[in-house]
């Protein structure tokens, strides 16, 4: 469940207009390799942070495979995703080890401090919240992945520092670039 | 003199725990000039709980210091560097010097992680230093028959490390008897079980023994192209394995015609996306082949129908990094670790409420005591061992009275357990059995691919039953409509996926019955896990009156003024455990 984050110039893909030339050469290269789907999809993931529902049609017309295998594929698997997501993934691990050292308690207090539940973004668009099933740090549980950087453990009380200093970041940075 | 190496474990659980942080710190000490030493950087050696680790080598030895992190370094390699000091409190492991860790490697036999953490992983020429790609050169030059390297394997007793069990050289004895135009082998390295990193340390810590693997398993069936499997949640594990494929190609020893002969064998990366059925087989084919990961029904196995129907070869990242050390030393010296049927080693992936959580590789047929208490250091806060889960969600858990069996594939699954891929979540009293099979059974049925009506659909009814229990909803006649349930998937479903699902479920209902009833009939969780099961009260010899509780409780459902005894009020509290996590005084009962 890798998910690059969408960069500020790319803001526009939260409307539901994507720029489809962006993943042309991404069709060309790999539209006539058999066993290709899910790497077009990973890519056009990649592009947008989310699969537009417009991308169906162009890579269906690319690769002759129907819209509807298509979207059974990217349906089947949990990495895809056909909405658009935050600035920043909040992936709270959910695996065994987290589990009996209380991953729950994580999630509710960062639902609590962002106000939105499990797979949900928050209303400026700054954070999604998700759960995944195992990190692989399973020694350092309970155990959350916000962008490429892992924290380990946390309890509540750490979780929801780690956010707060992140939003202030965020505020912080805001107007520095938009100057 | 040679110049003292420091070297920092750069695996994912380091970087987790700040070792990319230490690792620039001791850059710019560098940067300073003050001290001279050479800076490296390695993978896990497995010892997950004290990590960040640094490893000192000049002509004093090896020396392995734990909780390295960017505040902490500076001291101790000043104090060793400098001082000629070693800081024995935080040294963990060294050659020359005993170190209050040292049960943690007591007992420990590396085979497939043997270079783990013993050199760069993205530097092909250590790995070469190393004896990699050794094996492979060997059997090629020497001209050596499939037959004869497939026999070894036989002989080596080698059993399928992702948790199935099947004889390694048998299968590879099969897809080597299928004649075809093209062959394949496949790396499964889609490790999808929760609470198991083995092969994720494999690949980050020594790449080039599963390339290796995988090209003898190339040679001996006759196929000339690899492909690994693996999860995209394992970037790091993506990166070194495309690094070193990249090496070894440079190199020659990957391509066309390999040291001189007509042999030719090439392997890429094909990233997952997430989905834990395709650990299955015939779903990770379907999965390359970009399809929707579904299992299909077997025969046709893949050694005579695999991917894009051709014979293919499929085995676990474990199993591969075991192939190349079976070559260099014979199929004797593996089969002399272990017992009867299961030969050779294991590695595990400690976690849960033990002290020393990591990764571990120890001979099959210790027992599971000696994990935990020798190796693992014992349970977190001295509480009392309960139970383990090995095999994940298509395991069970094994109670602390069967801590005494020993590991191999006979004797776990005597149990109901399964050995599986070598998850091994140790847990104490505070974990609700019901709770934990709950989870699993919520894990499975969100990743049941929806082929199977049994599996789609009973797992379904089984966690909703579950969580009527745990809800303290729990009737009379739950217990057997369960066990009837478990048994009608496991009968009735295609793949391992729903063959195993309820067998968390019948572990627990085998050697937890009891915490069954307790949830069923006396609406209890002995664990204290089960919220609505929960009872909050106040301790009124306790209860100082503070009025912290009062104030945090969101229901208000405590009363009482300044220095009175507090009440909760039943009827309105939500069982938050909020003036439990609250009170300093010990004064909130939980029943």
């Amino acid at each position: 469940m890798r998910i690059t984050r969408i960069a500020q110039s790319q803001q526009n893909s939260f409307s539901n207009h994507a720029d489809l030339s962006l993943i042309k050469p991404l069709l060309k290269k790999y539209s006539q390799k058999p066993g290709s789907l899910i790497l077009l999809l990973q890519g056009t993931q990649e592009t947008y942070g989310y699969i537009p529902a417009e991308a169906f049609t162009i890579i269906s017309e690319a690769t002759g495979i129907a819209e509807a295998d298509i979207y059974g594929v990217a349906t089947f698997y949990a990495q895809f995703r056909l909405s658009p997501v935050g600035k920043n993934i909040i992936k709270v691990c959910h695996g065994t080890a987290c589990h009996v050292q209380d991953a729950n308690k994580i999630t509710d207090a960062i639902q609590d401090l962002l106000g939105v539940k499990d797979g949900e973004t928050t209303s400026d668009g700054a954070f999604t919240l998700e759960s995944v099933a195992c990190l692989g740090c399973c020694s350092l549980a309970p155990v959350m992945m916000i962008g490429e950087n892992t924290y380990g453990k946390l309890n509540g009380k750490s979780a929801v520092k780690t956010i707060r200093e992140l939003k202030n970041q965020v505020c912080k940075d805001k107007p520095k670039s938009e100057k | 003199m040679k110049k003292t190496k420091v070297i920092v474990g750069l695996g994912s659980c380091g970087i987790a725990a700040g070792a990319s942080k230490t690792y620039s710190k001791l850059e710019a000490i560098l940067a300073t000039g003050e001290m001279d030493f050479e800076l490296a950087r390695t993978s896990c050696i497995g010892m997950c709980y004290k990590e960040p680790l640094v490893e000192i080598q000049d002509e004093n030895g090896k020396i392995i210091y734990g909780d390295m992190t960017a505040e902490t370094v500076e001291t101790v390699l000043r104090s060793h560097l400098l001082d000629g000091k070693i800081s024995t409190e935080k040294a963990v492991h060294a050659e020359k010097l005993s170190t209050q860790e040292d049960t943690f490697f007591e007992g420990q036999v590396k085979i497939a992680l043997r270079n783990c953490g013993y050199f760069d992983p993205e530097s092909i020429e250590e790995a070469l230093q190393q004896d990699a790609y050794k094996a492979v050169k060997q059997i090629i030059q020497t001209k050596r028959s499939q037959e004869e390297i497939i026999q070894t394997i036989i002989d080596s007793g080698l059993r399928g490390r992702g948790g199935g069990g099947f004889p390694t050289g048998l299968k590879w004895k099969f897809a080597h008897q299928n004649e075809s135009d093209e062959k394949y082998i496949i790396c499964n390295a889609d490790e999808g079980d929760p609470g198991a990193f083995m092969d994720r340390s494999l690949l980050e810590g020594d790449p080039h023994a599963v390339l290796e693997g995988m090209m003898i398993g190339g040679y001996a069936i006759g196929a000339t192209q690899g492909v690994i499997y693996c999860r995209a949640e394992y970037p790091l594990a993506i990166k070194r394995l495309n690094i070193a494929i990249g090496q070894a190609r440079e190199k020659a020893l990957l391509g066309n015609n390999l040291f001189g002969s007509t042999f030719s064998f090439d392997i890429y990366v094909k990233e997952g996306a997430g989905a834990f059925v395709c650990g299955e087989e015939t779903a990770l084919i379907a999965s390359i082949e970009g399809k929707r990961g579904m299992p299909r029904k077997r025969p046709p196995f893949p050694a005579v129908s695999g991917l894009w129907t051709k014979p293919t070869n499929i085995n676990n990242v474990e199993t591969w990094a075991n192939v190349p050390w079976i070559i260099n030393h014979g199929a004797e010296a593996y089969a002399a670790y272990g017992t009867e049927k299961s030969k050779g080693t294991k590695v595990f992936a400690l976690t849960g409420k033990i002290k020393h959580g990591g990764l571990v590789e120890v001979p099959m047929g210790v027992t599971i005591n000696d994990i935990i208490f020798k190796l693992g250091g014992g349970i977190q806060g001295n509480k009392k061992f309960k139970a383990v889960q090995l095999g994940g969600p298509s395991g069970g858990c094994i109670p602390a009275e069967l801590g005494d069996t020993i590991v191999d594939y006979d004797s776990v699954n005597a149990t109901g357990a399964i050995m599986g891929s070598g998850g091994m979540v140790v847990m104490d009293e505070s974990t609700c059995m019901i709770d934990l099979a709950k989870f699993f059974l919520n894990f499975t049925q969100n990743e049941s691919c929806g082929k199977c009506t049994f599996c789609r659909i009973g797992t379904k009814r089984m966690l909703e039953m579950l969580e009527r229990i745990t809800n303290g909803k729990g009737e009379d006649g739950d217990i057997e409509k369960l066990e009837n349930l478990a048994h009608q998937i496991k009968n009735n479903s295609l793949c391992g996926l729903g063959q195993t699902a309820p067998n968390p479920v019948l572990t627990t209902l085998k050697y937890f019955r009891h915490e069954f009833e307790v949830h069923i009939y006396d609406k209890k969780c002995p664990a204290k896990v089960c919220k609505p099961l929960l009872t909050y009260t106040i301790d009124p010899h306790k209860c100082t009156g503070c009025t912290v509780c009062a104030v945090k409780c969101p229901t208000n459902a405590i009363d009482g003024g300044r220095k009175e005894t507090h009440h909760i009020k039943q009827e309105i509290c939500i069982k938050c455990g909020e003036c439990h996590s609250v009170c300093r005084f010990e004064a909130i009962l939980i029943d």
